[in-house]
């Protein structure tokens, strides 16, 4: 998969950034450049840091050290930094948290009204376009508590949307699914993908990594241990615990 | 039909065998499903049947209902002396609220109905229009209650008395202190340790103090901590001591109900871009109330009834109006008849509540619909 209409110009840069939960080092030393349209795919076992590194991003957690600046802006203590950032970085979690009391759309049109500040019919008509493009505008007026599980989640993908953001998170989305429920998330995102969409996902799901990924980066103990385009990364690991985790993963 | 075969796949849907469902199952289920519930069956049955001819032909059959005095009922029949009541249910209503005046409170008590209306029930066609008339209710209320402006004479409070005391008090201790309530759960939840400690000081210290101790620095001493010259009623101020005592309680309840959300939900939220405000009323506040309703009625109901306490403090409520009628030689000796009608009223009033909010609840249910 190679794609060279990705500028080189970073709209994530994450340098010398460390984590600490009460004294436990969860995230070390953790440096990153994500360009303008790059998917990268973060992979490791569970306690890893993975989900925490992404959650850096839009300071869902707060890191004690180091820097990351979204999008030209650093991210700091600052209120309105951070939701300008917050309403330019979309996040798909892994139990997709909707909004159990708001209908679908209302769960979709809500940031864009109130955030973006965008009028009510404009923000309906956004909604529609996108829960079209994740193939469920019929479950609009439904709450979140009458679909499936691969529906919710592809609610839920359509609500970012909904802000137009620059940059999706994906915290392992899958992996609250049932099996028959995880390929139609799996392909909204790759559909995602090729709309150029700059793409951090945390997934075990090592197929969408092979596919769509511009490059895979492995995690463990908090380190980033290796990372590398999907071909050499899969085919030519280098570092032993990339190959144990491999060989777990894969041969089962 | 057991040997029937039927081809993988296409095995039919068949209703459930006779006697499980229905009427006829339901009574053999629950009353008959054995000798001895059968026998407890029949036998409760009979005492039911004995018990409710007792309490009808007391209440209502033998019953009397107008008389000069409870030795006059006792000559007419054996059952309830309900005289006692309707000789004076003006009293009851009203209290000592001058009868030409009456009309105001009764215009009041309807109107009331008119202003809850769309608040109670959000699907009420018109909603928005009806929605001003609550908003100016409160003051159409004060005005028409109180007197003194537009040529209506005006009524001293040492006067009102009866259900009309129980509803002034319950009902704006109940709209006061549910918006107090949410202020000081959220105060309470907040980051600003000034903030967060008033409130936790403000909760604890009405939740620890008995309400009637309340009622008392209410009706004596709150006028010795007020600025000079300002001289609040005995009534406004037993309705402040209800409403801060009961918000204290709501507030409880809601953070009880802020608390039962997932994390889930604010991580969302702060995705979205969504800020403290936005996330409170829409994300927060819905789904707190919605998880604190029946507490939170459980509370109105108890204030409701509280409001009986004002009788310590020399307040005519209805247990007051009560007192002196059992006073009064003509109707000495007739506290059941008395008693049953005041405890009648309240629970008209408190089942009304209860049912409201299980309404309230199913309409408010998104999960399976």
């Amino acid at each position: 998969m190679v794609n060279n209409k990705k500028s080189s110009k970073p709209v994530i840069e994450i340098k010398e950034m460390h984590k600490w939960f009460g004294s436990f080092h969860v995230l070390k030393n953790i440096s990153l450049k994500v360009n303008q349209g790059e998917r990268i795919v973060i992979c490791g076992p569970s306690g890893s840091g993975k989900s925490t590194l992404i959650r850096c991003i839009n300071r869902l957690e707060v890191h004690q050290k180091g820097d990351i600046i979204v999008n030209d802006t650093e991210l700091t203590g600052d209120l309105k930094n951070l939701e300008a950032i917050r309403s330019d970085v979309g996040m798909v979690f892994q139990s997709f948290n909707l909004f159990p009391h708001l209908s679908v759309l209302e769960n979709c049109t809500l940031a864009p009204i109130w955030v973006k500040g965008l009028p009510k019919k404009e923000a309906t008509e956004l909604a529609m376009e996108l829960l079209t493009r994740v193939k469920i505008p019929e479950q609009a007026l439904k709450f979140p508590g009458q679909l499936s599980g691969g529906q919710q989640q592809r609610v839920a993908i359509a609500r970012s949307l909904c802000m137009q953001p620059k940059i999706m998170l994906f915290d392992e989305p899958t992996s609250a699914l049932d099996p028959e429920m995880i390929k139609e998330v799996l392909d909204t995102m790759i559909e995602l993908a090729e709309t150029g969409m700059t793409m951090l996902v945390v997934t075990h799901e090592m197929g969408f990594a092979k596919k769509v990924a511009d490059s895979v980066i492995f995690m463990d103990e908090g380190e980033i241990i290796e990372q590398n385009d999907p071909n050499n990364f899969f085919n030519n690991p280098k570092n032993d615990r990339t190959k144990l985790f491999l060989s777990q993963i894969l041969n089962h | 039909m057991s040997l029937e075969t039927y081809k993988p796949g296409s095995y039919p849907n068949l209703p459930p065998p006779i006697g499980t469902v229905g009427v006829y199952g339901w009574v053999r289920n629950n009353l008959f499903s054995s000798l001895s519930n059968s026998l407890l069956t029949i036998l409760s049955v009979t005492l039911l049947y004995y018990l409710i001819v007792g309490i009808v032909d007391w209440f209502l059959l033998d019953a009397v209902f107008d008389a000069n005095s409870k030795i006059e009922c006792r000559k007419i029949d054996d059952g309830a002396c309900w005289a006692v009541v309707s000789r004076r249910i003006g009293q009851f209503v009203y209290g000592f609220y001058p009868e030409v005046e009456r009309w105001r409170i009764d215009i009041t008590f309807f109107a009331m109905f008119i202003a809850f209306a769309p608040l109670l029930y959000p699907d009420l066609p018109k909603r928005k229009f009806l929605l001003w008339f609550s908003g100016i209710f409160p003051i159409l209320a004060y005005l028409l209650i109180n007197g003194g402006y537009f040529g209506l004479s005006k009524i001293e409070y040492n006067l009102f008395g009866g259900f009309m005391l129980t509803l002034i008090i319950g009902v704006t201790g109940i709209v006061c202190s549910l918006p107090i309530g949410i202020l000081l759960a959220l105060g309470r939840q907040s980051k600003l340790t000034v903030v967060r400690t008033l409130c936790v000081c403000f909760i604890e210290f009405m939740r620890g103090v008995p309400l009637i101790t309340l009622l008392f620095v209410a009706s004596s001493m709150l006028n010795y901590f007020m600025p000079p010259g300002t001289n609040f009623s005995i009534l406004v101020r037993v309705i402040i001591m209800f409403t801060f005592f009961s918000a204290a309680y709501i507030a409880e309840v809601i953070r009880g109900g802020i608390q039962a959300i997932p994390k889930g939900q604010y991580e969302a939220a702060d995705a979205l871009g969504l800020n403290y405000w936005q996330k409170t009323r829409f994300i927060t506040l819905p789904q707190a109330m919605k998880i604190s309703i029946p507490g939170i009625v459980n509370t109105f109901i108890g204030l409701y009834k509280d409001t009986t306490l004002v009788v310590v403090i020399g307040l005519l409520d209805p247990l007051g109006i009560a007192r002196a009628s059992l006073a009064d030689t003509k109707w000495n000796g007739l506290s059941i008849e008395v008693y049953i009608f005041v405890a009648l009223f309240f629970f008209v009033s408190c089942l009304a509540m209860s049912r409201y909010s299980l309404w309230l609840e199913n309409k408010l249910n998104t999960d399976h619909k």
